[in-house]
């Protein structure tokens, strides 16, 4: 670990101001993956300006029923907050369904979205990792690849993002609110996240030296149904394997609307669209569950490890749609 | 111990001396920045100020620094629990948290939740229930149980609470799911969800 400068701005905008001037400077929020990849050698920045005084540490109401999160609030505060637990409680399962305990008390919202993949390799300095080190290979194509990317990936990289809590603010068509040198802007959640094309080792569309401020969410869809499943290798403490926020309204036993959003198959949180479609005006069986789900993944690319991801999300999705809708064939 | 390791020694010179661990680098300007800082922690009570390379995880300051031997470190990548102390009674990992990112903290340790000579209810079942075999676990799953059982009297709901809505029903699966975050390698577990569950009454 290289030696590196600390300061704590009052003032969000000094804040990005530092970090903006200082190619070698990095935001520090909770620390729960920066601290990690310091010790790994996967991130060596020279100065840490951190954000905890400058963003948001609350959760308010907006007006037409939405909601802001602060950047700084943390996964525990979010998840318990009365106001998501009432409104947005595919929210709550998401992020409870992610990290300890412990974590979650250090962890904010901003430091979540930012997350970085951990794939095995990435998290190796001694191994090739375009994503790391660009231009120097991708290990996880020809080695371990039981975590790899099903959808969107790209020859460079095959990683998956790992956050549960971004999976269900994507189906909550989530804002994220970003101040940079030049002032404030909006970046939808479905835009934030990158595939990993030919320059994977940007995770997002974010540029040096802009602070995440908050996460907008609007008023949740009016008498639907949501549900956040995850499936892993054991049952708590663990990364997704893949999971699935599903949020549906159903009308004279017909699917209404639904949003669908995947974790663990993408470099990206995955906005299920193609589903979505199908479902629509369907009745609500599981024949048409199946179809839908299927459809996400007609473009699905597997390889010998990781194959088993289709068929895993295609039937947690059936199942989570089932049980919300009480198809009963 | 890879790159972590490989520094610890300069560090630690760093966190004893007060002294600037050597291979610091000189800014633009030619002045040296900062990378040692200064700071306080309240621990266990007790109001210690010390000098810290910037570097130092908030383990390492209380137990290299300071000499507070409670918490562990069993990964020093947040895989454990073994490092786990109490930040205003919230529990957190102390090998992912900076040191100088907790200036003016409070930080408690299980060698400091007791009454003087008289053990914190939640040590005390651990004793009467066999909660822990070689020990080294223990301390942070002594803080993890009594920082959690603060979150279940506050109402936070977890993953396997059924109803978001409602008040936390408290079950064995509740105590596991709420104390994953912490292993035992010796496999005390069945003790150790006995002794919360007692002292949670
Ligand atoms: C053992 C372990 C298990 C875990 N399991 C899970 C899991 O199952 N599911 C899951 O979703 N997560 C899991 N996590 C990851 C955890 O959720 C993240 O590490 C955490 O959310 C990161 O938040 P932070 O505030 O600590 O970020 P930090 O580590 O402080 O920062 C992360 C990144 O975000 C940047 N950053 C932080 N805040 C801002 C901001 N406001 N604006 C711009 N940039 C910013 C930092 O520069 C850094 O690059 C796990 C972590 C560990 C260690
Ligand atoms: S999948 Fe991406 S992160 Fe993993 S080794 Fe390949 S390039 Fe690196
Ligand atoms: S030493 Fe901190 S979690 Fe393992
Ligand atoms: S008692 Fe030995 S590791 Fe838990």
């Amino acid at each position: 670990m290289i030696p590196f400068t600390y300061s704590r701005p009052s003032v969000a905008a000094e804040a990005v101001e530092a970090v903006t001037a200082d190619p070698g400077a990095s935001f520090l929020a909770g620390g729960t993956n920066l601290v990690d990849h310091l010790k790994l050698g996967i991130a060596s920045p020279t100065a840490l300006v951190d954000v905890r005084d400058v963003v948001g540490d609350q959760v308010e109401e907006l007006p037409r029923g939405g909601v802001r999160i602060g950047a700084g609030v943390t996964n525990s505060e979010l998840a318990a907050h009365p106001l998501i637990r009432a409104r947005y409680p595919l929210l709550s399962s998401a992020v409870l369904a992610g990290a300890s305990g412990q974590l979650r008390n250090m962890a904010t919202t901003g430091g979540n979205l930012l997350q970085r993949t951990r794939c095995p390799y990435f998290q190796d300095v001694t191994t090739p990792c375009n994503k790391r080190a660009p231009g120097s290979g991708c290990s996880a194509l020809e080695g371990y690849g039981r975590d790899n990317a099903v959808l969107g990936a790209s020859e460079q990289c095959v990683a998956t993002h790992p956050s549960d809590m971004a999976v269900a603010l994507l189906a909550l068509e989530a804002v994220v609110r970003v101040l940079g040198p030049s002032g404030e802007r909006e970046v939808p959640l479905e835009a934030f996240h990158r595939l990993p094309g030919a320059d994977p080792e940007r995770d997002t569309v974010l540029e040096h030296g802009e602070l995440i401020t908050a996460v907008d969410l609007p008023a949740p869809p009016k008498g639907a149904r949501s549900a956040y499943r995850k499936v892993r290798d054991r049952s708590s403490y663990a990364f997704a394997l893949v999971s699935v926020a599903v949020i549906v309204r159903v009308q004279s036993e017909q699917i209404a609307d639904a949003r669908i959003a995947f974790g663990g198959v993408a470099h990206a949180p995955w906005r299920a669209h193609r589903a979505e479609e199908a479902l629509r005006d369907r009745l609500v069986t599981e024949a048409s569950f199946r179809v839908a789900a299927e459809t996400e993944f007609v473009e699905a690319r597997t390889g010998r490890e990781n194959a088993f991801k289709v068929p895993l999300a295609v039937n947690t999705c059936a199942a989570v749609l089932r049980s919300l809708t009480g198809a009963t064939r | 111990m890879g790159p972590a390791g490989s520094c610890a020694h300069d560090r630690l010179t760093g966190v004893l001396t007060g002294k600037p661990s050597g291979n610091e680098t000189r800014s633009r300007s030619g002045r040296k920045p900062a990378l040692d800082t200064t700071i306080t922690l309240t621990v266990d009570g007790e109001r210690r100020e010390l000098t810290v390379d910037n570097r130092t995880t908030l383990l390492d300051a209380l137990r290299d620094g300071l000499g507070v031997y409670s918490p562990k470190k069993g990964c020093d990548h947040g895989q454990c629990g073994a490092c786990t102390v109490l930040l205003s009674g919230r529990r957190i990992l102390s090998c992912l948290a900076l040191a100088v990112a907790h200036d003016g903290a409070e930080v408690t340790t299980a060698a400091g939740l007791g009454e003087g000579e008289e053990l914190h209810p939640v040590a005390q079942a651990f004793l009467n229930h066999d909660g822990f075999q070689c020990g080294y676990c223990t301390p942070g799953q002594i803080c993890s149980a009594v920082g959690m059982l603060a979150e279940v009297d506050q109402g936070w709901p977890s993953h396997v609470t059924e109803d978001l809505g409602a008040p936390v029903e408290f079950d064995e699966a509740e105590i596991r799911e709420r104390m994953s975050g912490n292993l035992c390698r010796c496999g005390a577990y069945p003790g150790i969800v006995d002794a919360i569950r007692e002292a949670s009454r």
